[in-house]
């Protein structure tokens, strides 16, 4: 049981490791940073596998394993009590403890092995770069955040592993801060976070509120013990601001703005955070939360259908951008749009299937990106590339084969994961579901096209490149390639971890992960109005000739959209034409220009569009505000005020000319003037004091004598 | 030759006492204001002991207390006027009118 009883080593030894780069790094040598990085994770990576294995012999059954360390917030004197909503009495309680879970196993295991590779990865492809002691503690202090937020047993933990995650991306995104475009990136990505960890933080403290608890097994058993009816009103609010921390974090609809800005970063982060682990945390989170998501339909529409738009939205943006690194940023948001349908039709293991494949074939592409990059001192545009794949074969094919992963062709990873969303949200209740199955069905065919867009721009046609560049042209180091070759192995086997039973297979990843999210499938069935059940149990042996169906139709749409591309692109030499320019021109710009929704947002919120000398959107409504407050309110204040004042003013003048003038110094000056006549008798002098006494003493004698 | 009488004190009493009083009412300086009270004080005490002749000791007892009183009288006074002199350089009577209102 060491590696159970350790797990709380697993975080640390990352945060180890950033702390060391923090104090010492500078003075370190690049090879003993790269041994201590790289070291932490790799070690972590093992401890990872060796609680998971022992878990899984342990934890037959998959009830969660739960480590707690110490009660953080809160504390067992009860000066955190409170009554919840339902007037219970409960008590806030936050604790530093580690959850592991099949769902938190996976996640635990395919993030710390990604991150070991992308830190292996990194030590090649940031070797000649300032830096790269910050570069890999932060890298270090991002694993720390991460794992921190997948082994958290409650919210509030998970919240810091949340932000901490947020601030490494920002960090990351802003490391060449010394370029304006790259601190902007960064800036950006950190506020649109920021508006979705909002409602993450709101979601929690309803949750807090209303069931009394934020520890996640307790809010489990309460959910599933049928006490709470479903479309429970509170817990719907509480899913659906969860889930929009989870559109921050993972780029959905509409705060999905921040993603492909985020390629600024250093393509191993690119890879490791915006594409492998961290924007999955909001997938994460939401599978998490299930059983709260599954008492709100009306939240599981939104999740579903938010999904589904983002989706197609990213894929159709991802056909026609030119910087290879965000077609790569735009195929994420549209595979994370796809988690998120999984998860909102209520088939949370698949979406958590396809988190679990799209880390490897997406870390894969984004390395092989850089990997080009790298080969192309520096080029991103995919406009003057072409004609690699001999120069560097490696590369071309451990992203050709990613590419097969993506874009669903059998039996690579992709094809089961994005086969059982598809499948699944086909079989779904619910009126929609067969919308949603199309939007993902046009989805993958865009998917398909796009990538192969992207190989063929990339590695085939004619060089495009300038001489200079092109004589540079070389292989990476074996830092690199090695990684990609491990990735693309991943790509390759990690879907038939759940070969379907369609296929002859037994589902293995799916019947692990079902612990996790079983007991709502019987919620659903008892009720009898299951809006979004999960996994569309029963219609399984029915109508399988429909699976079969469905799976040659995404294939088919994998090899079209896939077949176009390679037609399209094949053999592109400078200045080829981008055939959707040549058909639809109009809806080429718009596409171009991805959908105008950074305008928009110019439009709406960030204030750069000015109607004059006015700003638009949010801050020029805070500009009407300002004024408002400024002219009206501030007026109302200050009339107030000068009101104030000049009735103090008139009252001053009556005080000091009526009541002290007449009443207090008048009857003195009165006195005064009445007492004229008997000062004049005071000289102040003694011998005229004398002589009148002797002359009234010589009266006296004068007047007795006289007598 | 006829014999001293108490008239005859009495006189050289009242000649001493007005001698006094004009020294206190004419007399600029201070200081020989001050000489011209102990003048008159002077000019009490010899009634007192004129009197004493008539009607026994009980004059005399009250001319030495007179004395007392004038030496104490003096001392104050001189003390006022050595804290006057420090203000204002000078013992003219006429600049002291502090004493109105």
């Amino acid at each position: 049981m060491f590696f159970l009883e350790h797990i709380w080593l697993i975080p640390l030894l990352p945060a180890l490791g950033a702390t060391l780069m923090f104090f010492f790094g500078k003075r370190l040598e690049k090879q003993t940073v790269s041994a201590v990085c790289v070291g932490t994770v790799a070690l972590a990576f093992i401890l990872s596998c060796g609680a998971v294995w022992q878990y899984v012999h342990t934890y037959p059954g998959s009830q969660p394993f739960e480590k707690v360390m110490y009660t953080w917030l809160g504390s067992d004197t009860g000066h955190l009590n409170y009554t919840t909503h339902d007037g219970y009495p409960a008590e806030f309680k936050a604790q530093v403890g580690f959850l592991l879970d099949p769902l938190s196993s996976i996640w635990l295991l395919f993030v710390t092995g990604v991150g070991t590779l992308i830190h292996i990865y990194s030590t090649g492809y940031m070797a000649h770069e300032g830096g790269y002691y910050r570069f890999f503690g932060y890298l270090n202090l991002f694993m720390f955040s991460m794992l921190t937020l997948i082994l958290g047993n409650n919210y509030a933990q998970l919240f810091v592993g949340w932000e901490g995650v947020g601030l490494c991306s920002y960090l990351l995104i802003g490391f060449y801060f010394h370029r304006k475009s790259a601190s902007d990136a960064a800036n950006k990505a950190f506020i649109v976070n920021r508006i979705g960890d909002a409602g993450f933080l709101l979601g929690m403290f309803a949750i807090a509120w209303h069931l009394g608890s934020v520890r996640f097994t307790d809010l489990n058993a309460m959910a599933r013990s049928g006490h709470y009816r479903i479309g429970d009103p509170v817990l719907t609010a509480a899913a659906l601001l969860l889930f929009v921390g989870a559109c921050g974090k993972s780029a959905q609809l509409p705060l999905y703005i921040w993603l492909p800005d985020a390629m600024e970063g250093p393509t191993p982060v690119s890879a490791l955070i915006h594409a492998a682990t961290m924007v999955t945390a909001g997938v994460y989170m939401v599978a998490r939360s299930n059983a709260i998501f599954v008492l709100a339909p009306t939240a599981m529409k939104t999740v579903a259908i938010v999904g589904a738009l983002t989706a197609i939205f990213a894929a159709s943006i991802g056909l026609v951008q030119n910087d290879i690194k965000r077609v790569l940023a735009y195929s994420t948001v549209s595979q994370l749009g796809y988690m998120f349908l999984a998860l909102g039709v209520g088939a949370f293991a698949a979406g958590v299937f396809h988190v679990f494949t799209h880390a490897f074939f997406k870390a894969l592409l984004f390395l092989g990106a850089g990997s080009v990059i790298h080969a192309m001192s520096g080029e991103q545009d995919m406009r003057n590339m072409g004609d690699l794949y001999h120069r560097t074969s490696i590369t071309h094919r451990t992203m050709f084969i990613a590419t097969l992963a993506i874009a669903g062709i059998f039996p690579f990873a992709g094809f089961f994961s994005k086969d059982a969303i598809l499948w699944q949200t086909w079989t779904s209740e619910g009126s929609a579901s067969l919308w949603l199955w199309l939007i993902g069905f046009v989805t993958a065919l865009m998917t398909a096209f796009y990538m192969f867009r992207l190989m063929c721009l990339t590695f085939h046609g004619h060089p495009r490149m300038s001489h200079e560049v092109e004589h540079h042209i070389h292989e990476s180091p074996k830092s690199m390639t090695g990684p990609l070759v491990v990735l693309a192995f991943c790509s390759i086997f990690a879907g038939m971890l759940s070969w379907p039973h369609s296929l002859g297979g037994n589902d293995r990843f799916m019947k692990f992960l079902e612990p996790v999210f079983a007991k709502e499938t019987g919620i659903f069935t008892e009720e009898g109005k299951a809006a979004q059940p999960a996994a569309g149990k029963k219609e399984e042996e029915h109508i399988s000739g429909w699976e079969y169906g469905l799976m040659g139709l995404s294939l088919a749409a994998a090899f079209v959209g896939g077949g176009w591309a390679w037609s399209v692109y094949r053999s592109s030499d400078k200045g080829y034409a981008e055939p959707l320019e040549a058909g639809a021109k109009p809806l080429y710009t718009v596409l171009y220009h991805k959908w105008y929704v950074d305008e928009g947002y110019d439009y709406l919120v960030t204030g750069r569009r000015r109607l004059g000398n006015v700003r638009l959107g949010v801050l020029g409504l805070g500009d009407a505000s300002a004024w408002f407050d400024v002219h009206v309110v501030d007026g109302l204040v200050n009339g107030a005020g000068w009101s104030t004042r000049t009735i103090a003013t008139i009252s001053k003048w009556w005080d000091t000319w009526i009541i002290d003038g007449i009443g207090v110094n008048g009857p003195a000056i009165l006195a005064r003037i009445l007492s004229y006549p008997f000062r004049l008798f005071e000289w102040g002098l003694v011998q005229w004091y004398a002589l009148v006494m002797v002359a009234g003493l010589l009266g006296f004698v004068f007047y007795y004598a006289w007598k | 030759m006829s014999p001293i009488t108490t008239l005859h004190y009495l006189v050289v009493a009242a000649a001493l006492f007005v001698l006094g009083v004009i020294g206190v009412l004419t007399r600029r300086n201070v200081v020989i204001v001050l000489m011209s009270v102990e003048l008159i004080l002077n000019a009490v005490n010899l009634n007192l002991v004129a009197f004493s002749r008539i009607w026994g000791l009980h004059g005399q007892v009250f001319a030495i207390f007179v004395i007392t009183d004038a030496a104490a009288e003096a001392a104050v006074g001189l003390g006022i006027l050595i804290a006057f002199f420090r203000n204002k350089e000078t013992v003219n009577v006429d600049e002291v009118d502090l004493l109105k209102w």
